[in-house]
């Protein structure tokens, strides 16, 4: 088995990407993009192939649609600049500006919960990533197939609000047991 | 007006137990703690007085002038008869255990049943303490101590009456009179008797540890598994009375192991026997009680059982029967 | 031992063992649902000493987080700076001179002999043996001061920077180094004559407290926990960092899966530790100590960023989200007695409470790095 095996695998998981990455450069091997639907089934491919689990956490992405947005604006702006030098030092009459895209709501940012597994024989860190929207932050849970899990997703609810369905006991574990607040959410004010 | 000049030897003497006792108690922890410190290459105890002996006089003030802090909820009658429960049968004992050949309160002829008669009901302290603490550790030690005590008392009263059976009395003075002359008279080597005498000695030790809750049988204290057993609610002095009653205890249980095994007063060699030499035995049997729990670790509770179930009751059983072949046969 | 069957009448009590107990080494409660003495369940209930490290990553400068990695694992703090460094490092692309290298590999595995000895005290403390804490602090005394002179602090340390470490070593460092290995190396038989071969001892810890492998696995345990159950991973050799690819020791692993296993590794890494800290001091090269062209304000490249050290309790890993800014996006702090307390809830099962302990003892908690 190696990671190009796991590779294989995942992608016929139903994973939505699989991505070697060089560990090297960036500490773990496989990347997996998932949708929160296919995560118990890319959990069970790699319990299946006697990965351990490392860690569960999340990354709150609140703000990246729009800063996405400008960048793309920035970037049909530039385009349009070049295209109007590029008209103008024709000796053309510079074509009218086209009026701004309609561009509608922006797309709600999303919540990314985190899993890190590693193989204790084999030098391959798998970390797979599912988003959902911030509204509505669900993904399955995975503590009946790795029960160490439990702990890791509690404290990751903690800190984001992420619930992850099926849990059976999904109380603060490191916050107060009163707490109603998720403190590693970008738009926390304490 | 006439008194009996018995009376007035009999209150001397138990004023004198009594001091005993509490300087005993006070003085075996600053010989404790001194101790512990040199087996881990400490100093110990040093500011206060020279060597730090005034330390356990600090110790014993501090302990009194602390308020006496009765839980809410706990049973306070219970909770504060046990530590006298504790401390008075122990200070009883010492009634008849004759330091030397003149030097005893009351010499009575069944002087050994006596001291084991009073030394179970320190057990019953320690249970009604731990009771009427209504603290979950006590009573968890509460059980421990009391299974713990039924397990040891079996081989030690069977040692005990192996002993008997040799020197057909159960008053000490004559006990230790018996062992005159030298230390191949002592007990403990008394091999037509019973060629098992050592080992019968060192059954006696065992169980005298565990019956005394030292280490490494101190189940009921155990502070890294219940904090402090069934002392974990007392302070101040109910505290101070529980470790009074404990030293006492220990100092017992030397005394008699040197009375039963190592002959009383008597010198090894044969001269100058005196109420020295039984100090010396003592002390020297408590030093070996302290050097050892600061040696080992603690057993568990299973442990401790089976190794008086299986293997202390089947020997000193098996020495009995001996003992008694033997006495017959020769 | 455990000849165990829940009794029929319901006849269970709650024991709340802590936030202060001499067995838990600091505030964490366990929930202890007993029948008699036996433990039915157990349930440790953490965040009595949280501080939400990772929050206070993404509120300040990737180098204004460095002293807290040294506030967490209190006992190892050097192999929390080494992960820390190391994962910003390469998120940065900076390059660290080999002297340097080898002063935080020396350093980082002193602290870990530290941390062990520490360890060692402790657990025997937790089974009622009180004098090998004393001799075992006598030995780490020397570790910490050994280690003050390089790094000016004796517990919570800050030594390694962005591209090296901050001070050259002093000239009493050598010599002072090796003079406690050969200390350690003499006291070792004798912590082996008087506690390992201790009957008492082998009765607590033979055939108690069993962890297998595959539990091991479903709970993420790593570090001494894991190699105790016959799993041979370190994160030193599975995913080499720093210089440890060039030193040559050996990772104990027992199988018996016992808390006397547990014990036997880690007394065995001391060993190991000196070997690698020797190793070290024999091709320690000349050279700077910081590399030249370290960046004032660090900005990484966009991206996420993960790296694993291995510190005396396990797998320590960071996780690091850069959005390119003079600030970290997200932190993420894998720390591994989080994941191996978090199976002692099932492996206590049934056992009885001294022996639970021992068990608890044996997987050598730090409660500020669970809690973070």
């Amino acid at each position: 088995m190696n990671c190009g095996a796991i590779k294989q695998k995942l992608a016929a998981s139903g994973a939505e990407a699989v991505i070697e990455t060089e560990y090297a450069r960036k500490g773990f091997a496989l990347n997996v993009q998932v949708a929160p639907e296919q995560l118990v089934a890319a959990v069970s491919v790699l319990d299946a192939e006697g990965f351990f689990i490392e860690a569960v956490t999340g990354v709150d992405w609140l703000g990246e649609q729009a800063t996405l947005r400008k960048e793309a604006e920035a970037k049909a702006a530039a385009e349009a600049k070049a295209k109007a030098d590029a008209a103008a030092a024709a000796g053309e009459e510079a074509p009218a500006a086209a009026p701004p895209a309609e561009q509608g709501e922006l797309a709600e940012d999303a919540l990314e919960a985190v899993y890190d597994f590693n193989h204790y024989d084999e030098f391959c860190r798998v970390t797979i990533r599912t988003r959902m929207v911030r509204s509505k932050p669900e993904v399955p849970t995975i503590s009946h197939i790795y029960p160490g899990a439990d702990w890791h997703e509690r404290e990751t609810h903690d800190f984001f609000g992420i619930i992850f369905v099926g849990h059976p006991y999904l109380v603060p574990l490191l916050l107060p047991e009163d707490a109603d607040y998720h403190p590693l959410l970008k738009d926390f004010r304490p | 007006m006439h008194v009996d000049p018995e009376i007035i030897r009999l209150l001397a003497f138990l004023v004198g137990v009594i001091a005993f006792a509490a300087l005993n108690a006070a003085y075996l922890v600053w010989l404790e703690r001194k101790e512990a410190a040199h087996i881990q290459r400490r100093i110990g105890p040093k500011e206060v007085g020279p060597f730090g002996l005034f330390q356990p006089l600090v110790d014993g003030i501090k302990l009194m002038t602390k308020q006496l802090i009765v839980p809410a909820g706990v049973d306070p009658v219970l909770f504060k008869i046990a530590p006298i429960l504790v401390m008075v049968p122990a200070i009883m004992s010492f009634v008849t255990i004759p330091f030397s050949e003149t030097l005893v309160a009351r010499n009575l002829d069944l002087g050994l049943l006596v001291i084991f008669a009073f030394a179970s009901v320190n057990v019953l302290g320690l249970l009604l303490g731990a009771w009427g603490s209504r603290n979950k550790y006590a009573v968890i030690s509460a059980a421990r101590v009391v299974s713990q005590n039924v397990a040891y008392e079996i081989p030690m009263l069977v040692t005990v009456v192996t002993l008997v059976m040799i020197t057909g009395t159960m008053n000490l003075h004559n006990i230790v009179m018996q062992q005159q002359g030298g230390f191949w008279h002592w007990n403990i080597l008394n091999l037509s008797a019973s060629p098992l005498m050592p080992v019968a000695f060192l059954i006696f030790f065992v169980c005298m540890l565990a019956e005394t809750n030292r280490a490494p049988f101190d189940m009921a204290e155990a502070e890294s598994e219940l904090v402090a057993g069934a002392f974990t609610e007392y302070s101040g002095m109910g505290f101070g009375v529980f470790f009074m009653g404990e030293y006492a205890n220990i100092v017992i249980g030397a005394s008699v192991a040197t009375i039963l095994f190592l002959g009383g007063w008597d010198c090894p060699l044969g001269l100058f026997p005196g109420v020295h030499w039984f100090l010396i035995k003592m002390y020297f049997l408590i030093f070996t009680v302290i050097w050892i729990r600061w040696t080992f670790p603690r057993t568990t509770f299973y442990g401790l059982l089976n190794l008086s179930w299986k293997i202390l009751i089947p020997i000193s059983f098996f020495n009995l029967i001996l003992t008694s072949a033997m006495l017959k046969v020769f | 031992m455990s000849a165990f069957a829940k009794s029929e009448a319901n006849e269970t009590f709650v024991l709340n063992l802590g936030p202060q107990h001499p067995a838990t080494h600091g505030v964490l409660r366990v929930k202890l649902t007993m029948d008699g003495e036996y433990i039915v369940e157990a349930e440790p209930v953490l965040g009595y000493i949280h501080r939400m490290h990772e929050k206070m990553g993404e509120n300040r400068t990737w180098a204004q987080f460095l002293p807290n990695t040294g506030r967490m694992d209190y006992l190892h703090a050097l192999a929390y700076n080494h992960g820390y460094v190391s994962v910003v490092e390469r998120a940065a692309g900076i390059e660290v001179p080999e002297r340097a290298e080898y002063l935080r590999v020396i350093t980082a595995e002193l602290n870990r002999v530290s941390s062990h000895l520490l360890w060692f005290g402790a657990f025997i403390l937790d089974l009622g043996g009180f004098s090998p804490l004393l001799y075992a602090f006598d030995d780490r005394e020397h570790i910490l001061d050994l280690l003050e002179s390089v790094t000016g602090s004796r517990l919570t340390y800050c030594y390694f920077r962005f591209g090296g470490v901050y001070n050259d070593i002093d000239d009493n460092f050598v010599p002072g180094t090796r003079a406690f290995i050969k200390r350690l190396r003499d006291r070792m038989p004798m912590y082996h004559n008087l506690v390992t071969k201790n009957i008492i001892l082998m009765k607590r810890l033979q055939e108690v407290g069993p962890i297998s492998a595959e539990m091991c696995r479903k709970y993420g345990a790593t570090g001494p926990v894991c190699r105790g159950s016959g799993i041979n991973f370190d994160v030193r050799k599975h995913e080499p960092y720093s210089i440890y690819p060039e030193m040559d020791f050996d990772v104990p692993v027992y199988d018996q899966c016992e808390s006397m296993a547990r014990y036997m590794v880690r007394m065995d890494e001391i060993e190991q530790s000196l070997r690698i800290i020797e190793q070290g001091l024999d091709k320690l090269p000349e050279g700077p100590v910081m590399a030249e062209k370290v960046p004032k304000i660090i900005k990484p490249a966009k991206g996420d960023y993960y790296h694993a050290v291995e510190t005396a309790r396990g797998s320590f890993g960071v996780r690091v989200v850069s959005d390119g800014s003079n600030t970290p996006y997200r932190l993420k702090l894998r720390s591994p007695t989080f994941s191996n307390l978090s199976l002692f809830g099932e492996a206590c099962q049934g056992m009885l409470l001294p022996d639970a302990l021992a068990l608890m003892g044996s997987l050598d908690l730090v409660i500020p790095e669970i809690d973070r």
